[in-house]
């Protein structure tokens, strides 16, 4: 037993949770945990929006699988996180938020920078924690790492007063404790798994439908080993993309409003759905009543809450998605099942993915999305890491960057946040400093958060901005061309700013790429850079992302370009 | 469908915002709810009744199931259960034998009379919110002045059998 104050016992249960930075801004009410940096092995990194700090913590947390940290203070610096927090929620990202709040005995009284953060952020958070007494405080911090990141990891609340920050108490730091109410694994059903290899084996065109939980419970090998022993197309939905290797052959790649023309066309024509990690978001498989009545859904998921949430399924497997597919390799092992003949589904499905490969047609520009993107792959090593904003480029990096390495590749897929996707990237290089991280961006969602160059050039941080610009809010463009008779309101952002010379005023390094050869040599300068780069390629306002299946619509009726 | 959900939380502040926050967010409806402690002090009981179909019924459960603070969700199958509703109706009294009948009316389902004032008498009635109804409904032509219900409060019936 020691006796030290809140703040410190605060940062001893961080370092013991293996925490070694920090996102965040210092206010008033977290004063006394920002004095503890100055004797803590845990680096601090200033951001100049705390909505930032909350995206870096997220995209740290997606890429190590440890929750990301961020501090805010009390009053406006906590309801400036709530962005993150929801961002974080809606794709289960492991986040631990600490946030100031006023002194217990303020607490109601409408003091100054107080907010009730606890009852505003409730809806977006797993958990959270508002501890009255100093020493309650390592048992918070123990409980709210293992709740953020066990089972479907979410964001995790810790709201502290000042004064218990401020008060001593003797702190006992426990390794176990209980918490009654919560039961993050479930031991997948056997029976449940033998039904489900019968019906995939029984259909005559199955499909795998690999989403976000394959990506968060590292499912990689297991999904590739079920689709090669049964062979089996694999599409993800959006948030799994790069589940599976996109230059496999068995690859389609995502299904949805966006998806892939043969992902979404495969989608409807199979038989049998062995779906993984996926909530079947409206995004992902828009009306799927069309049908549904001829497919047998097979649903593995962490969460049991999601096995019938949006989709009647006809054999559930509840347990973390790794260790069920481990489970139902071992018995295809062990019944010796592997394909290794080519039927007719599986040729049907390479002829579909070589006709749109030959066939979607592609904006006719030298700078078209497709070839921008395309060259952008080229030249990235495979381990890089790319996140993006929200809006066509996301898209098009949807459609046209191929994730050959799994778990490289993440967005803000649930809530669709734009802002996301550069300070997640700063986050991502914190987690991994030794690969490329690269934010595909747009104008308009770089706009939202582009002050957090300061951080990357200030804290040495140097992620790429790769920017997709349209000098326009391009998917609401689109929306307005193809559901509003063009009548273009609120959508042109202009030439402003001008993002090399906004780069530059950073301190980061800018560049315009007008051409492909300019591009070409502005990714091999970035990619030896050890500053921070913003990519300001200008693109044709007037390009849409095709194909696209409009909201309300089924995955049978995509448009395609014409 | 109407249901009955039983809930067994962690008696701490805040639990009744959070699900009560649940059900709006989720669009799920609260007909009725009822929260005591237990023998236990540290766990208290919540009784939910709900409207929705099979479906959401399962989603709510499941919903509350996955909440941390929840310890304990279970719905309750009608027939199994033992459920009732405090209320209490203050009705008008404006001729002479009024007085009288809404005391014999109290008496056949098995409610209490309180505080016969000379205008208005006070009637507490412990039965199902179906019963509860029924009483309402013979109780409107004499002129209800105010109603208090508390919510139902629930256990399903038997126990440890070993």
């Amino acid at each position: 037993m020691e006796t030290m104050t809140g703040a410190r016992a605060l940062m001893v249960a961080m370092e013991k949770e293996g925490v070694k930075e920090v996102f965040g801004l210092p206010g008033g009410a977290n004063l006394p945990m920002y004095d503890e940096f100055a004797r803590c092995n845990i680096r601090h990194i200033l951001v100049r929006h705390e909505q930032s700090a909350a995206h870096m913590a997220d995209g740290f947390g997606r890429v190590s699988r440890k929750p990301g940290v961020c501090f805010a203070t009390s009053g406006p610096g906590a309801t400036n996180i709530l962005t993150g927090l929801a961002t974080a929620q809606a794709d289960s990202s492991p986040m631990i938020a600490v946030t100031g709040q006023v002194p217990v005995a303020m607490i109601g009284k409408d003091a100054f920078q107080e907010s009730d953060i606890i009852g505003m952020a409730n809806p977006v958070l797993k958990y959270s924690f508002q501890p009255r007494s100093a020493n309650e405080i390592p048992l918070v911090v123990k409980k709210a790492f293992y709740i953020s990141e066990t089972g479907r990891p979410g964001p995790v609340l810790i709201d502290i007063p000042k004064d218990v920050q401020q008060k001593e108490a003797s702190m006992i730091f426990p390794d176990e404790f209980k918490i009654l109410g919560y039961h993050p694994w479930t031991d997948p059903d056997i029976v449940h798994i033998e039904r489900a290899i019968e019906m995939l084996l029984s259909s005559e065109r199955p499909i795998i439908l690999a989403g976000g939980g394959a990506i968060i419970s590292s499912a990689f090998a297991e999904v590739q080993s079920i689709a090669e022993l049964l062979m089996i197309p694999v599409v993800t939905t959006f948030k799994g993309k790069g589940a599976f290797p996109e230059n496999h052959p068995l690859s389609l790649g995502p299904i949805g409003m966006h998806g892939h023309a043969e992902a979404n066309k495969m989608m409807t024509e199979a038989d049998c759905v062995l779906a993984i990690g996926t909530r079947f978001s409206d995004r992902s498989v828009g009306t799927f009543e069309a049908f549904e009545k001829r497919l047998k859904i097979i649903h593995m998921d962490v969460d049991p809450a999601e096995i019938g949430k949006n989709q009647t399924t006809s054999v559930a497997i509840i347990g973390d998605v790794r260790a069920s597919l481990r489970i139902m390799i071992k018995m295809l092992m062990q019944k010796a099942i592997k394909r290794t003949e080519e039927n007719i589904w599986i040729k049907h499905v390479k002829e579909t993915k070589a006709y749109w490969k030959e066939n979607l047609k592609l904006h006719p520009g030298e700078m078209g999305a497709a070839k921008i993107l395309r060259k952008l792959r080229e030249l990235l090593p495979h381990e890089s890491i790319v996140t993006t904003e929200v809006g066509q480029h996301q898209m098009w990096a949807s459609l046209f960057y191929d994730v050959i390495q799994p778990g490289t590749f993440f967005s803000s897929t649930g809530l669709g946040t734009m802002g996301w996707g550069f300070p997640a990237a700063i986050g991502a290089k914190v987690a991994r400093p030794n690969v490329p991280v690269v934010d595909i961006a747009g104008d308009g969602s770089f706009s939202m958060t582009e002050n957090s160059l300061a951080t990357a050039v200030l804290e040495d941080i140097p992620v790429i901005v790769f920017l997709l610009n349209n000098f326009s809010l391009g998917m609401v463009a689109q929306w307005q061309r193809t559901f509003y008779n063009r009548r273009m309101i609120g959508v042109d952002q202009g030439k402003c700013p001008d993002y090399v010379k906004l780069a530059e005023s950073y301190g980061a390094q800018g560049i315009r790429a007008q051409s492909m050869d300019e591009l070409d040599k502005a990714i091999k300068t970035a990619l030896k850079s050890d500053v921070a780069t913003v990519i300001d390629i200008p693109i044709d306002p007037e390009e849409d992302v095709l194909p696209f299946v409009a909201p309300g619509t089924s995955l049978a009726d995509m448009i395609l370009p014409s | 469908m109407w249901a009955i959900l039983t809930l067994l939380v962690e008696n701490k502040p805040g639990i009744l915002f959070k699900v009560t926050h649940l059900f709006r967010s989720r669009n799920f409806n609260i007909d009725s709810i009822s929260v005591g402690v237990t023998d236990n002090p540290e766990y208290s009981r919540m009784t939910i009744t709900t409207f929705g179909d099979e479906k959401q019924v399962e989603q709510i459960v499941k919903q509350l199931d996955k909440m941390i603070d929840t310890i304990e969700v279970k719905h309750l199958d009608e027939h199994k259960t033992v459920y009732r509703e405090l209320s209490i109706f203050k009705i008008k009294l404006s001729n002479a034998s009024d007085s009288m009948e809404i005391n014999k009316l109290a008496n056949a389902y098995g409610g209490k009379i309180h505080d016969v004032r000379k205008g208005s008498i006070m009637v507490e009635l412990t039965a199902t919110p179906d019963q509860i109804r029924a009483f309402e409904e013979l109780a409107k032509p004499f002129g209800i002045i105010e109603v208090a219900r508390t919510g139902v409060a629930a256990l399903e019936r038997g126990g440890y059998e070993n």
